[in-house]
């Protein structure tokens, strides 16, 4: 994709494109185990490849969540932020920046799937360090994470995060990200498994707004993998290899791995199979369903929240119910009269002695989508999240508390007005 | 070591562990648990209402054995009165046994039993004398398309014949989670647009249709019938292994072992899925030759059996002169292809496997569009006396 940014933009090209792009690479090397060296010696690789492009590029260690403002997770009120508010947010940032500064040591990255598109050049990266202790934060963090599906979700969203936060920082508008068709479709049908059908336009479509002031956009999904490699091959285009998190990992390790292999595997019996789950992922809007109201937002994915309510006869209200205790099912008696009661009581049906802890991660996966739910779920503890997430879930549940007190006060726009008491 | 003791009543030693939430309990408690669970779908969703007649699509396999195993425990609450209704495809070898099954448990359970054959409501084509007419195509032979459309319609045609207001089919989380799978691979936005809900309401004539057991997985319905001491068919469909939905299957069951919990997963993305207006189906209309419910001139299953009539079988499978989005869906149940469903219908659950049994199997991208050529002009037959709405057919 940069090859061919790179092309587009050059001087004799017949439709010139109209941004100035720059680079950002995520080291995820902690988050895949590798030594400091192996690190390095990636990062000088992919120096040498950036530099042979030309564009201005920033380095990033995945580490550096840990470093990041609660703000990251914010959706900024306005729609595409003028150069006035960027600029305010980019200061804010910065000073942000400075006051977290740590002497660090060299940076060292693989290449990302990651690019960035401005509205005006920018100079050298700013100063982007990480120390060894938040490495072993990271990897604590990751091995908290059982299962190797989780993982990779997590290290999504986190990369989405950092990516996010770079594009802020230094007032691009866009990312660019490289996924091809293939890699789409695999996508696609992974969410699926995962839970995600509402957000697949979002997760899967040519660009994600989601955001607010910066939009993600895939410019390379019409190209399959094979037309890619091709390309690269026939026009030399350099590259890095790296291992990924779930290098070398068997077949049945994760939902990810399975679904690719699958793919795959489906795609060679029957030719039409990746464009056919692509062309559906084109049929797909961005719209809820049954026009649910814009609600609360995810805390990790900023999406919409697809909850429903406990004891309804959905597949969200068929797992809930089965995590209350039994003893509180009502017998079925043959009593032909009885209002039909709810199997499960709504309401905080858990057990007796629920700590703190445990409050405060119920307090977190609510304010999750269910895809996100299912994944947090496996942490034992909240402790090893980096402290934005902390944060910032800390801050929504103080604020939905907050307005549960007040709620009868409230006055709600264009329903009748409450008053408290008489 | 001996086992621990039941998490609900305590007394009992637990017999085994629930796949969804791991809880000990013991056989009595899980199957109260399970049998509350499915009133709670059933109310919670608003199924099934007071007085109804419920037609149990029965197939002697193990959903629909529990499914109307528990309707029975549940019918004097819910105040509903059962009928069993068996599909007879002709398939030699495998439905004979499945029927006797079935015979078995409307003795047992002293329920009214209807049995309509294909032979007798299709004009003489049993699925085995459609899979020897559609032998010859070179592709997989797609009896489970034929077999899931003619079923509804003969299911339909059973609940109407005992007069019944709605139809139930022991469809489980599983079947639902395959068949999400199965349309995104065959591209079928038309019935993922459809599906997700707990059934159809039935619009325009056809019997509202549900499925009590969908968010109920299948290892716990085989725990169910298992500690029930349930007796069912569980054979294989002669035809299953050429089925597509065996993909979605294989799939399926390596996701489970990945991460338990993505049947239902699964279901949820289902039900929260959006598609674009486009995409959806039309409103249905009626089959101008039989009535039933229909999104264009002809109903499913007529245009099938015109094609089969015809020597072409493939008339009203495949791709038609028009893209997948407008040829849509086939409206509704009584088209005999209802939404995520897949045409199961009455039987086919008896044999998890590669059931085949499934019906649109095929389905997504040969959808069942209406033959394109039968759409307009009234029937008249060819000289050569098939029937048909077309002058000639192809008999030259």
């Amino acid at each position: 994709m940069v090859w061919q940014v790179l092309e587009g933009l050059s001087r004799d090209s017949a439709k010139r494109l109209r941004f100035v792009p720059g680079i950002v690479y995520v080291d995820e090397g902690a988050a895949c185990g590798r030594s400091p060296e192996d690190r390095a010696k990636t990062l000088s690789e992919a120096r040498l490849v950036l530099e042979a492009v030309g564009f201005p590029h920033h380095e990033v260690a995945l580490e550096e969540v840990f470093s990041l403002p609660p703000s990251v997770l914010r959706r900024p009120a306005q729609g595409p932020a003028e150069t006035q508010a960027q600029g305010d947010y980019k200061a804010a940032v910065d000073t942000f920046l400075q006051q977290q500064l740590v002497l660090g040591a060299q940076d060292s990255l693989p290449p990302a799937p990651g690019e960035g598109q401005l509205h005006h050049p920018q100079g050298l990266p700013g100063p982007q360090s990480w120390t060894a202790a938040q490495t072993q934060a990271l990897c604590r963090l990751f091995e908290s994470v059982k299962t190797l599906t989780a993982r990779e979700e997590l290290l999504q969203t986190l990369r989405t995060h950092l990516i996010l936060h770079v594009a802020r920082a230094h007032g691009y508008s866009k990312v660019m990200t490289g996924e091809s068709c293939t890699r789409l479709a695999i996508r696609l049908l992974t969410n699926l498994a995962l839970g995600r059908g509402a957000f697949l336009a979002w997760d899967t479509g040519f660009c994600d707004e989601r955001h607010g002031d910066v939009v993600v956009v895939r410019p390379m999904r019409e190209h399959t993998l094979k037309e890619v490699a091709f390309y690269n091959r026939l026009f030399a285009v350099p590259s890095v290899f790296t291992p990924a998190i779930d290098t070398k990992a068997p077949e049945k390790a994760s939902i990810h791995r399975l679904v690719e292999a699958f793919l795959l595997r489906l795609q060679a019996q029957f030719p039409s199979t990746v464009s056919t789950v692509y062309r559906t992922s084109e049929k797909l809007t961005k719209a809820p369903r049954e026009g649910c109201a814009s609600g609360p937002r995810c805390l990790l994915c900023m999406c919409t929240l697809d909850i429903d309510a406990a004891d309804s006869a959905t597949a969200f209200g068929a797992q809930s119910c089965s995590h209350l205790s039994p003893m509180q099912l009502p017998p079925l008696p043959a009593e032909a009269g009885t209002p039909p009661t709810p199997c499960c009581p709504p309401g905080p049906g858990r057990a007796q002695g629920a700590d703190e802890r445990q409050d405060a991660q119920a307090h977190f996966l609510e304010q999750l989508c269910y895809g996100c739910r299912v994944n947090m779920k496996e942490l034992a503890s909240l402790d090893p999240l980096p402290p934005y997430i902390q944060a910032e879930a800390q801050l929504r549940s103080q604020r939905a508390w907050v307005r549960r007190e007040i709620q009868e006060f409230l006055i709600e726009d264009g329903g009748d007005g409450e008053d408290g008491q008489s | 070591m001996p086992a621990p003791p039941c998490a609900s009543c305590g007394k009992a030693r637990a017999a085994l562990r629930r796949p969804r939430s791991g809880q000990a309990l013991c056989g009595a408690c899980f199957c109260t648990a399970f049998e509350a669970e499915v009133l709670r779908t059933v109310l919670a969703g608003r199924l099934l209402p007071p007085g109804a007649v419920v037609a149990v699509g029965a197939s002697g396999g193990k959903d629909s054995t529990v499914l109307a195993h528990v309707l029975r425990a549940l019918a004097p609450r819910l105040g509903l009165t059962l009928h069993l209704v068996a599909v007879d495809e002709g398939i030699g070898g495998y439905r004979d046994a499945a029927l006797a099954s079935v015979r078995r448990q409307a003795a047992r359970w002293e329920l009214p039993l209807t049995i309509v054959a294909y032979a007798d409501l299709f004009g003489g084509w049993t699925m085995d004398a459609v899979a020897r007419s559609t032998a010859g195509s070179g592709r997989s032979r797609s009896c489970c398309t034929f077999c899931g459309v003619l079923r509804r319609r003969a299911l339909e045609e059973g609940a109407r014949r005992v007069g019944a207001t709605h139809i139930v089919t022991g469809h489980n989380a599983d079947d639902m989670a395959e068949t999400v799978l199965m349309n995104f691979l065959r591209g079928d936005a038309a019935r993922l647009a459809r599906g997700g809900g707990l059934g159809s309401r039935g619009e325009g004539g056809a019997l509202p249709r549900c499925r009590p057991l969908q968010l109920a997985s299948q290892k716990e319905v085989v725990l169910y019938a298992h500690f029930r001491r349930l007796d069912y068919f569980s054979e294989e469909c002669v035809y299953a292994p050429e089925a597509f939905r065996g993909h979605a299957r294989d799939l399926l069951k390596r996701l489970e072992a990945a991460r338990p919990s993505v049947v239902l997963d699964l279901v949820h993305s289902a039900e929260r899925l959006a598609l674009a207006p486009a995409a959806r189906p039309p409103r249905p209309g009626a089959c101008s030759r039989c009535g039933a419910l229909a999104s264009r001139a002809l109903c499913q299953a007529c245009a099938l059996l015109d094609g089969l009539n015809r020597g072409r079988p493939r008339l009203a499978i495949g791709k038609g002169r028009r893209g997948l989005d407008e040829e849509g869906a086939q409206g509704a149940p009584g088209d005999a292809e209802g939404g995520v469903e897949g045409a199961q219908g009455a039987s086919g659950d008896a044999e998890r496997d590669v059931e085949g049994a499934q019906g649109d199997t095929e389905g997504g991208v040969e959808g069942a569009q209406g033959a394109p050529g039968d759409a307009e002009g009234a029937p008249s037959s060819c000289d050569c006396g098939a029937s048909g709405v077309r002058a000639a057919c192809d008999c030259e």
